[in-house]
């Protein structure tokens, strides 16, 4: 019993950071429905971002080990969302947004390949500058927990670094929530995503909703990362560890929906770490995409989607 | 069976290819230059299936992955010859394709794709935690040509190039085949594809079914070629990537696209990581990935389609001009009055009660008529009346909430599509989906599928069909450079091919001019006369009532009158539904 409720209370740590990381992709996949396979990369590049504002940039002497990586991490954000901005500026609005209608597939194909082609750089470039040895955004809270309780001789510790990260991660959905509810990039996002010809009509700038959606998307994600980093060590080939992990977010989650993105990336969380009490831990990653399957053929809607279908 | 024409350049190619590996003596090109076919056809087998369907798969490392292992523990476990056991994996794969295709199919687009991804990762998990990290494949040195173990490595070259060759030439047949326009048609339009009489889903599985076989063989194959097998190195994500990446790359949805990838980027990144990876780890890497960014911004669609349409612009500038000149009527007679016709009153569709609510919105409702042989019914209502829902529920696209469609006395209700078109129902749609690349006479073929028998005749009757239209004087043309009209009647052939009885026609003038509008009313009379009973949907009142015999009226799903055109135009109720009460008060003035 103590172990469910441990388990439990570890996938919802966990699963905060994965939703946050999931609403990024969301937010791209959603209103861009571009399959970003570099989006694991972005994040790397994220984590890195962190790691060198903390230790390099001077981040750490003025803030301190405690609060210091934290600022680092939040820094990154807006670092990356730059970043995307600029890829998708010069690489990504080439085969998406508006400029598809005259490509095969609508552009699927060279978006993929395209985003493969990125993934490549970034994880390669990335072992060239980083090197190959593990790095971690190490604080002194990472290696101390909180207990609670006891409740009915029962305990539950709760990893002071990773609630911390949960905390971060619920308030900047909350800030993005209200951004994509009550503002007008917000609504030019939704509108972009939920019928961009129709968004065209109305005088909205489509491919700049989509550049929006991909820095802000990169942003998100590489906060996430950061966040990850207090507690998991990271290398320039990390992403393709998480860019599976935020895709079955997504689409558990239902494409095109942001909360849903969120939800999503925390029932992974909470698979990953329940799987643990009845499987052995290398099955761990096996029973994400068993459920992961299990939820496409039931609802292959997601939680939260609705099923367009255009004939 | 192939021509001559299409079998030479593979041929030649992998003569030129052996020819230049046999010269080759150092053994780690020697590597690479069997790396390139085995590439080039696992690029092939992803290809038939989702270059040609046009469902991308993220998936084929678990075929690949399945062969491998089946080739390395069969060896291990059961001593069994890998010249067996490449068969065996291939049919493994062929399997693991059946079951994996049966429920993934019912997913559509990115869903598809990201379901497909999930399959290789939980298996790679499996087999990491059944505790095959690294097997090794035994030597034998007893007997090594029985277990595939060249010691001139000249031979793995020579193995793979037949195996690529195979592949090449298995795809061509597919591609000229009914096999291939099925596949063609799912990828344009598989809701069209299913309404021309095309069995989708059988389809698509025998299409996953041959690429898991194909697939796993090679996997089985790259095993013997290396002879250590881990789950990263066949199961994981760069290996599906690895398929994407060289038939995206060359070209997709051509044989040619797998093979031309492959043989650039396989050398490409193997080089150089020989050369530059000792001192810059990563470099080779990033120079792949830049390769691929640049190809894909100047080549978007591949390299393949991009030299193609280069080599035409070259070609052709002059004929094109002199093509688009002569402007293409139709030779049928002009326009006259309609029904010189013998209508004989047997009727060969029945409509009982039919009605098909979605949630709270009844979108046809109660709706009963007969169509008589050999006449034309003209359906008319304003937007949104559910002519188009009602044409879905005669071809099957969507099941009836109530009652009955009786084809020759049979209630069809509710079977698929391309039950209902075996029946003798053809549609054509009001969003025109054309094979913008094929040729006009190649689109239509996909319409006669499912009449003919052999290609020869499907061939025949698209000719036939095409010449009906009176468009064989551009018939070779690409569909893309045509009009709205040559593609509107290009439509109409794809429906006509299948050699059907009844044909549902939705819009079909629409978007047209007013003189184009009477050359396509002069085709559908003449096919009337030929003994076609026809339904069709249109909102421009002039052109139907000179074309049709009865008009159906629609209104918020319902039947509002029925009767000749005469009378039910100076109905005041359609009046109404068209133009609003006001203006039923004036007509009737």
């Amino acid at each position: 019993m103590e172990g469910f409720f441990q388990a439990l209370a570890a996938g919802l740590l966990i699963g905060a950071v994965y939703g946050l990381m999931c609403v990024g992709l969301g937010l791209i996949f959603g209103v861009m429905r571009v399959i970003n396979f570099a989006h694991g990369d972005f994040m790397m590049l994220g984590m890195y971002t962190a790691f060198y504002l903390f230790t390099a940039a001077g981040v750490q002497t003025v803030f301190g080990n405690t609060v210091g990586p934290f600022v680092a991490i939040l820094l990154a954000g807006p670092v990356l969302a730059l970043f995307g901005y600029f890829v998708h500026r010069t690489l990504i609005s080439h085969v998406s947004g508006t400029r598809t209608a005259s490509l095969e597939g609508e552009g699927h194909y060279a978006q993929l390949i395209l985003t493969l082609g990125i993934a490549l750089i970034l994880q390669n470039g990335g072992l060239i500058v980083f090197g190959s040895v593990l790095a971690s955004i190490r604080t002194p809270l990472s290696s101390s927990a909180w207990e609670l309780g006891p409740f009915f001789d029962m305990s539950i510790f709760l990893n002071k670094a990773r609630s911390i990260d949960m905390i971060v991660s619920l308030a900047i959905m909350t800030l993005l929530s209200l951004l994509i509810t009550r503002t007008r990039i917000g609504k030019s996002l939704r509108a972009a995503a939920d019928n961009p010809t129709a968004a065209t009509y109305m005088g909205i700038d489509v491919d700049r909703a989509h550049r929006t959606a991909f820095a802000l998307g990169c942003g998100i994600t590489a906060i996430a990362g950061g966040l990850l980093a207090t507690n998991y060590p990271f290398h320039p080939f990390v992403g393709l560890e998480y860019v599976i992990v935020m895709y079955a977010g997504v689409v558990l989650g239902g494409m095109g929906s942001i909360i849903g993105a969120f939800w999503g990336g925390m029932t992974i969380g909470l698979v990953q770490q329940m799987s643990t009490l009845i499987l052995p831990t290398q099955l761990q990653n096996a029973a994400i995409f068993a459920v992961f399957l299990l939820i496409i053929f039931f609802r292959p809607q997601g939680f939260f989607g609705r099923m367009v279908e255009r004939t | 069976m192939l021509p001559m024409r299409s079998l030479l350049p593979p041929l030649l190619f992998t003569l030129a290819y052996a020819g230049i590996s046999l010269g080759v003596t150092n053994s780690y090109y020697q590597l690479i230059l069997t790396l390139v076919p085995v590439w080039a056809v696992f690029g092939l087998s992803w290809n038939l299936l989702s270059g040609y369907t046009g469902l991308i798969s993220f998936g084929h490392a678990a075929f690949f992955g399945i062969g491998a292992y089946a080739t390395a523990l069969g060896q291990i476990y059961f001593d069994i010859s890998p010249w067996l056991l490449i068969p065996i994996a291939a049919v493994l794969g062929g399997i693991a394709g059946l079951l994996i295709g049966f429920p993934t199919f019912r997913l559509q687009g990115h869903y598809f794709a990201l379901a497909m991804l999930a399959y290789p990762l939980a298996i790679l998990y499996v087999f990491e935690w059944l505790g095959f990290q690294e097997v090794t494949l035994p030597i034998k040195r007893d007997a090594p040509i029985a277990y595939m173990q060249f010691a001139d490595p000249h031979l793995y070259t020579l193995l793979g190039l037949a195996l690529m060759l195979a592949t090449i030439v298995l795809t061509q047949i597919i591609e000229r085949s009914r096999f291939g326009m099925a596949l063609l048609a799912i990828k344009q339009n598989e809701a069209a594809a299913e309404a021309a009489g095309i069995n989708t889903l059988a389809w698509k599985l025998r299409a996953i079914t041959l690429s898991g076989a194909i697939a796993a063989a090679i996997g089985g194959f790259y095993a013997q070629v290396l002879l250590v097998v881990t789950p990263a190195s066949v199961f994981g994500m760069l290996v599906s990537a690895q398929a994407l990446t060289v038939a995206m790359f060359g070209g997709v949805g051509t044989v040619w696209g797998p093979v031309i990838g492959s043989v650039i980027l396989i050398p490409l990144a193997e080089i150089l990581h020989a050369e530059a990876g000792a001192r810059i780890p990563g470099i080779q890497g990033v120079i792949f990935g830049i390769a691929i960014v640049c190809v894909i911004l100047l080549a978007p669609e591949g390299l393949f389609w991009k030299l193609r349409d280069l080599l035409r612009k070259r070609n052709a500038p002059k004929a094109t001009a002199s093509d688009t000149a002569e402007t293409v009527a139709p030779n049928v007679t002009t326009l006259r009055p309609a029904s010189p016709r013998p209508a004989t009153g047997e009727v060969v569709l029945e409509v009982r009660n039919l009605s098909r609510s979605f949630g709270g919105l009844k979108a046809v409702q109660d709706v009963s008529f007969k169509l008589h042989k050999n006449e034309i019914l003209g359906i008319i209502g304003p937007n949104g009346a559910g002519k188009t829902t009602l044409f879905n529920l005669l071809n099957g696209f969507l099941k009836p909430s109530q009652g009955e469609v009786l084809i020759d006395g049979r209630n069809m209700s509710g079977q698929r599509p391309h039950v209902i078109c075996e029946a003798g129902i053809g549609r054509t749609f009001q969003v025109m989906r054309p094979f913008l690349r094929m040729s006009i006479l190649d689109n239509v073929v996909v319409g006669a599928y499912v009449r003919a028998r052999t290609d020869d005749q499907a061939r025949q009757f698209a000719a036939d069909a095409v010449a009906r239209v009176g468009l064989s004087a551009v018939a070779n043309r690409v569909a893309g450079e045509l009009s709205t009209k040559e593609l509107r009647l290009m439509e109409l052939a794809r429906a006509i091919a299948g050699q059907p009885r009844i044909l549902l026609l939705d819009e079909t003038l629409a978007g047209l001019g007013h003189g184009e509008a009477d050359e396509v009313v002069a085709v559908i009379q003449q096919l009337a006369r030929d003994g076609m009973t026809i339904a069709i949907i249109e909102h421009t009142m002039q052109a139907m009532v000179r074309l049709v015999d009865r008009f159906l009226v629609l209104d918020h799903g319902a039947v509002i009158t029925e009767g000749l055109p005469e009378v039910v135009t100076r109905d005041s109720r359609v009046v109404e539904a068209y133009l609003g009460k006001k203006w039923a008060g004036h007509a009737a003035n």
